[in-house]
């Protein structure tokens, strides 16, 4: 574990306090079936104007270790157990519910994967986002629907003043997308937590989006997390990348360095796994087996049975993240690899 | 939107010419009304013959039909045998059935809904299985039973409400025969707003307005519940018109002289006029309240266009 602190210690963060910090977060599914570890033991930080991607597979507990710290856990079956969650000085676990319904939208707003089905079908564009400043800043229903026609103009939806009116389905995938990030970003909160923001889109519409998402994010100079499975969309936008895997963070390093060269086997797999131009007619690469089911977590290192260079020692430790060095030990700021044999990851 | 009420509007015309004159042959079917307006003492056949033919009884089917059809027009729905003017009986006794149905329908609207929203919120708790229990109770255990109980109990036992109805049929009366009318509808759509609350309650933009930092109140209200009630309207539509024939058991049990009680008469004297215009007239409201139920639909949810 002291290593995994000195991971940290070296990410920066120490010179000023960052906007988020979270500490050794577990978070747990009590199913029918038995107890899914969902998260076990997340560490993250981000700076106000920082750019944070958490990268991996369906059920690294990448969704829902952020869903945590928004405060919308299902509950039950799901359960925060351990750790904290602090944002701007307080540590949002020890908020009364209405403290921390407070702080929901107004100071840390989410935008969600699926516009369509996350924007209520019964309401117009206006009302729901006209129903953030209602309910937080107690305006009139007039001054609600003028300062949402504002925010879908400054998100770009062409005709703001028509479309306020309209309903959620009579907008094009892109243009509700837009619409997430506007009710996101109507109180300038100072976190934004993007969930897969770009997976239900066309590839040009992704970039649009994501392109939108960066630009609002240095204006307001907000903390952003980004939530993904695709290695595509962040490179451009992200300050640094953390790779979990069943639960746990696995790497962590700026987002440029992550991908010249990656400290776990893993990430390295992700990265193998991209088709490329100059591969072509070559069998593109799979990693092997499947995610661990989260009611079962191999012991050791989680991701042991898919690895091809476990030894003994990782079916038996779980290893720390390690802080990452160069071959003559000098200090790789903001890099961490939890693997055993990261050296030989990384330099071999 | 106005095509589309004027065209429903214009298929009402087939459908009450249709449900009119099958009742119309029905009550016919049944056998000879001068034989049952005379109950167990046969009539004199010249005597028998004589109303036969004043009553126009002894046309065709479809010539007694139509000339019935031409008075429906010109507002005259004939006369019973008993020589009362059936629209008078009708203006006397469809306020009561209204007045009745329309307690129930509040009864099971504000009841049905919150006790649905209740076990939906509180899925598997002890207060959901209190409601599907009983909601399984009522519903397998036939209404007039239910009726008699409860009549028995609050009015004769406890003494807590008159056991029938009054002259007028007053509000405080028409509680609890309106509970009863109401009983199975009611736990119909408690089950329905249950299941409908449940399954929305885990729909995305139900997160995404907890999110958002709405408070609980609000996100279940103008969310959850909104959404989940499209198809539970739909039922109460339909239930509507239900209830107003469902009164007939429940106006018998408690003594109230409604559209019930009046069709139940006209059955058994084998009153045609009777039976076809209050059957008519409760055609006619169920096709309204679909109508209306339908137009509501639309206000509810959106992304429902007519055409």
């Amino acid at each position: 574990m002291s290593t995994a602190v000195s991971a940290r210690a070296k990410t920066g963060d120490t010179e000023e306090a960052p906007l988020l910090q979270v500490r050794d977060l577990h978070v747990e599914f009590r199913t029918r079936d038995g107890v899914a570890k969902a998260v076990n033991g997340v560490n993250y930080s981000v700076r106000a104007g920082e750019t944070l991607a958490i990268l991996g597979e369906s059920g690294s507990g990448k969704s829902v270790s952020s869903q945590a710290v928004m405060g919308i856990l299902d509950s039950p079956p799901g359960f925060v157990t351990g750790g904290e969650i602090m944002f701007k000085g307080r540590d949002l676990l020890k908020l009364s519910n209405e403290e921390r319904r407070k702080v929901r939208g107004a100071q840390m707003a989410m935008v969600f994967q699926d516009a369509l089905s996350s924007l209520n079908p019964v309401h117009t564009v206006g009302t729901q986002l006209g129903e953030m400043y209602r309910v937080h800043k107690g305006s009139s229903r007039k001054d609600a629907k003028l300062k949402a026609i504002e925010l879908m103009e400054r998100v770009g939806i062409p005709g703001a003043k028509e479309r306020v009116n309209q309903y959620p389905h009579q907008f094009s995938g892109g243009m509700r997308q837009r619409v997430m990030i506007a009710m996101a970003l109507a109180l300038e909160p100072d976190l934004i937590i993007a969930d897969e923001p770009t997976t239900a889109l066309d590839v040009t519409v992704q970039a649009q989006v994501m392109e939108l998402l960066g630009d609002l994010q240095r204006e307001y100079n907000m903390g952003l997390i980004l939530i993904t499975h695709d290695l595509g969309v962040v490179a451009d936008v992200a300050d640094k990348i953390a790779v979990m895997y069943a639960g746990r963070i696995v790497e962590t390093a700026p987002v440029h360095e992550l991908y010249a060269r990656p400290a776990h086997p893993y990430t390295r797999g992700l990265l193998d796994s991209i088709p490329r131009l100059d591969q072509k007619g070559q069998e593109l690469y799979a990693i092997k087996g499947l995610p661990p089911n989260l009611l079962r977590i191999p012991s050791g290192c989680a991701f042991n049975p898919r690895c091809p260079m476990a030894q003994d020692i990782c079916r038996s430790e779980v290893p720390p993240l390690h802080a990452v060095t160069e071959q003559d030990g000098r200090a790789l700021p903001g890099r961490g690899s939890a693997c055993h044999f990261w050296k030989e990851t990384l330099h071999g | 939107m106005g095509r589309y009420v004027i065209r429903r509007l214009l298929q009402m015309i087939p459908v009450f010419i249709g449900t009119t004159f099958i009742i119309f042959a029905m009550v016919h079917a049944l056998g000879d009304p001068v034989n049952a307006l005379f109950g167990d003492k046969a009539p004199s056949p010249a005597v028998a013959a004589q109303i036969r033919d004043s009553l126009g009884l002894n046309d065709p089917l479809w010539v007694q039909y139509l000339h019935y059809m031409k008075g429906i027009f010109t507002g005259d729905l004939g006369t019973t045998f008993s020589g009362q003017q059936v629209t008078a009986l009708l203006a006397s006794a469809y306020p009561t059935t209204l007045k009745l149905t329309a307690v129930a329908f509040t009864i099971e609207v504000v009841l049905g809904i919150g006790l649905g929203l209740l076990s939906g919120l509180r899925r598997g708790k002890s207060v959901d299985t209190l409601v599907m229990v009983m909601t399984l109770i009522v519903i397998s255990i036939p209404v007039f039973v239910i009726g008699y109980v409860l009549q028995y109990l609050f009015g004769v036992k406890w003494g807590i409400t008159n056991a029938t109805v009054g002259y007028g049929a007053p509000i405080g009366d028409l509680i609890l025969p309106g509970f009863v009318l109401a009983s199975v509808s009611l736990a119909y759509v408690a089950r329905l707003t249950r299941t409908t609350v449940a399954e929305n309650s885990k729909a995305d933009y139900v997160r995404t307005a907890t999110a958002k930092g709405l408070p609980r109140w609000r996100v279940v209200t103008h969310h959850l519940l909104r959404n989940s009630l499209i198809p539970v309207i739909t039922f109460l539509g339909t239930d509507l018109g239900a209830l107003m024939g469902g009164a007939l058991v429940t106006e018998r049990i408690f003594n109230i002289q409604g559209v019930g009680y009046w069709l139940y008469q006209g059955i058994l004297r084998q009153n045609t006029p009777t039976v076809v215009g209050f059957v008519t007239i409760l055609v006619v409201v169920y096709l309204l309240a679909n109508l209306l139920v339908d137009l509501l639909y639309a206000v509810l949810d959106p992304r429902i266009r007519y055409a």
